[in-house]
């Protein structure tokens, strides 16, 4: 590969495609909570995606990756989904730039992304908890890794993007000039300003595919945020598991892992020969077999404390491969079954640092609500970038994962109060369930986003389940009053 | 949308001012909830309005005339005007004098309109909407009156069976659409429509059918009984000789 020109897009198409089938199917997120039906349409072309534009009906569009967001952001009841997975080539690579940049179709992976680059000794900059996401979904979501405290999300390193707009027309839009705000309402627009079609991403350069990686335990929650707080900024990568089960004195307990890319000197010489050698073991795929309830109290508290007691106290240094150190979850695939047929959600927040007391009082609530939750993420998070729907905000980040049951509704409700009232926000790709209502107050940015929407997409064609719920179909009514 | 919690952004009430109806809003009101009321005009339409404002949901009022079959497109027209409608509640009924209904040829006739003909054809716009739509539950009030009928309230109970079937057929039809049926059947409800009837064993209130469709839904059950035990029940006295169910006491 080296830099090839990109084949020019044709602006406009012939009017008369070729009808492919779009067949009915059941769409839901990576949570597996609220399936609706959707028509399939399978994207082979940009011909293809104008083809579909053109037959929707007023239930609209949307484009859809590997079906990684959490909730309904990538399905369109009633209307279409663009599967745009089968539009995975890497179309060039300038590995000699500064900094090196790829331009790949936006169903191209991040693993199949990450593959192709460590040979070059290039990295992709940034990676979400799995590899298993599209490029496309990637700046729609705005993702963010375990980097974000020192790099930014994946929209900072987007260099420009290729959209395919409502009005059947390629627009390639960047960062800056004309078009910064269409490309800064497409990053974590969910799909809603066009669809991303190709993107030219900025890449960092690596010696190996190793991490040098210290590991602290951390015996509650003041004390882990105390630690992150105090060495965050040693290291590229930071990110720690907390204990969201055990009440007490040891509430928040947790995992602290920290880490930087290897450099060659650091490698044993063993590992020296073939320093981009890619580890992505599988332990297999999990069947359809689980009940509802499988997370319960004892299997919970007994994962929470295994979890725990077997991180070292202080380990320094430690090499790990990728899929060690940024996707254990990878290694087992379809592992939301887990969870059982009424499905989970995830509920990711973030508040500034500042408040730090409304951050403890919401895990407090996790701990205390009863709702079990066993696969904990905290983070800090570095400033956040001039997209108007963006989530990273500097300040401190919380997951839970919550399978479905009763009463969690009133838990999430008073957890976005909670967070709202100290100036937070919830993480649209993992959201499953916020109001409108709450959803513009947690983004007081929006009215910026609808306006460029209100412009590119006036009669609301980029549609989906996430924009209905959120009162974002219609860019000219309630959303925008 | 329906959200992942099992929280409606919409609720359509078909028989706005029906107490399980009200109770089902209830149930599920919640700031910015928009709940269609589709009923006759009236005060008590009115009130039921006002009681779901003060719960700070967002209310449209539509008018609904049960036996005016013409006016039936036009209702679920101004239904959906305002956006998707997740939850479909078909709740009107008439209960009528048993022993006049089946002599008075008139009221025989009401009840099998308001009973059974007007959900049928209201069943069917509502189908097609959701069916558009890709997603959305109708839920349909069914009686066990209708599950085996009796000498006792036999027009009544026929026009339930009547309504049963095809509410449980409609959802297996509209399945493959994403678009989702439940069958409620419950017992004796003590609201409006059975005020000044003796009450009988098993008798739910109508916050108690709000809870079990609230929970059927959450469970994507296509048939619920209120109380739970009746299904026992039935599913018994369904199997009662014919001379031996003639001498029961029901």
């Amino acid at each position: 590969m080296s830099d090839e020109a990109v084949p020019a897009i044709k602006p406009s198409l012939p009017e008369e495609q070729p009808l492919i089938p779009q067949p009915l199917v059941e769409l839901h997120g990576w949570g597996r909570a609220s399936g609706t039906m959707s028509h399939l349409a399978q994207i082979d072309s940009v011909a293809d995606a104008v083809s579909a534009l053109r037959r929707s009906d007023n239930r609209g569009v949307v484009p859809r990756g590997l079906g990684r967001s959490y909730g309904d952001a990538a399905q369109n009841a009633g209307g279409t989904a663009l599967d745009l997975t089968k539009m995975n080539r890497i179309l060039s690579l300038d590995a000699s730039g500064e900094p090196a940049t790829v331009t790949v179709q936006a169903g191209v992976s991040l693993d199949l992304l990450m593959r192709a680059l460590l040979p070059f000794g290039l990295w992709v900059p940034v990676l979400p908890g799995t590899r298993q996401v599209t490029v496309g979904g990637a700046i729609a979501a705005d993702v963010h890794g375990k980097n974000h405290h020192t790099q930014g999300s994946f929209g900072n390193h987007v260099r420009s993007l290729d959209l395919l707009m409502a009005d059947g027309k390629m627009r390639t839009v960047t960062p800056d000039g004309d078009t910064t705000a269409l490309f800064w309402a497409t990053v974590g627009g969910m799909g809603l300003t066009g669809a991303i079609l190709r993107a030219t991403v900025a890449l960092q350069r690596t010696e190996t595919a190793y991490f040098t990686v210290d590991t602290h335990r951390a015996a509650n929650i003041d004390d882990l945020m105390q630690q992150m707080s105090e060495g965050d900024e040693n290291y590229t990568y930071s990110v720690a598991w907390f204990d969201a089960v055990t009440k007490g004195r040891h509430m928040g307990r947790g995992v602290l892992t920290r880490g930087n890319k290897a450099r060659l000197a650091e490698l044993p010489s063993k590992l020296r020969r073939d320093p981009f050698r890619f580890v992505a073991p599988s332990l297999g795929t999990l069947p359809e077999i689980f009940p509802n309830r499988m997370i319960n109290k004892a299997t919970a508290k007994a994962f929470s404390t295994a979890w725990y007691q077997k991180a070292p106290k202080h380990r320094i240094g430690e090499l790990q491969n990728i899929t060690k150190f940024f996707h254990p979850l990878d290694m087992v695939a379809e592992w939301n079954r887990v969870y059982g047929p009424h499905g989970f959600l995830q509920y990711q927040f973030v508040v500034p640092f500042e408040e730090a007391d409304a951050f403890r009082r919401c895990l407090e609530m996790i701990v205390n609500s009863g709702h079990l939750s066993c696969l904990n993420v905290l983070k800090r998070f570095g400033p956040g970038n001039p997209s108007p729907l963006s989530f990273p905000m500097p300040g401190w980040t919380l997951t839970v994962d919550l399978p479905i049951e009763h009463g969690l509704d009133r838990l999430c409700d008073a957890l976005d109060n909670e967070v709202v009232g100290a100036g937070g926000r919830v993480y649209l790709a993992k959201d499953s369930r916020l109001s409108a209502a709450m959803f513009r107050r947690m983004y007081p940015r929006l009215e910026e986003f609808l306006a460029v929407r209100r412009e590119v997409d006036p009669s609301g064609m980029f549609n989906s389940d996430l924009a209905r719920r959120l009162e974002l179909s219609k860019p000219t009514t309630r959303g925008a009053a | 949308m329906i959200n992942a919690v099992g929280e409606p952004q919409s609720l359509l009430l078909v028989g706005g001012t029906s107490d399980i109806a009200l109770a089902i809003a209830r149930r599920y009101a919640r700031s910015g909830l928009r709940v269609v009321l589709a009923a006759r005009p009236s005060e008590r339409r009115t009130a039921a309005a006002a009681e779901l404002t003060d719960l700070k949901c967002e209310i449209t009022e539509v008018d609904l005339d049960a036996r005016d079959h013409e006016s039936h497109a036009a209702t679920i027209e101004q239904a959906f005007a305002g956006g998707d409608i997740d939850i479909a509640v078909m709740a009107f009924g008439l209960l009528g004098d048993p022993e006049q209904a089946w002599r008075d040829p008139d009221l025989a006739l009401e009840l099998a309109e308001v009973n059974y003909t007007a959900p049928v054809h209201l069943g069917v716009l509502l189908g097609q909407r959701m069916q558009a739509q890709g997603h959305g539950w109708i839920v349909a009030l069914s009686s066990v009156a209708g599950e085996r009928v009796r000498r006792s309230n036999f027009v009544y109970g026929s026009t339930k069976a009547g309504l049963d079937g095809f509410f449980l057929g409609l959802g297996e039809a509209l399945r493959e659409y994403g678009v989702r049926v439940l069958v409620v059947r419950p017992g004796f409800v003590k609201s409006k429509m059975t005020s000044g009837l003796d009450e009988v064993p098993l008798a739910v209130t109508p916050d108690q059918v709000a809870e079990a469709v609230v929970d059927g839904i959450n469970g994507k059950r296509e048939l619920v009984w209120v109380p739970g035990p009746l299904r026992v029940v039935m599913s018994g006295l369904r199997h009662v000789p014919r001379p031996l169910f003639r001498k029961l006491p029901i």
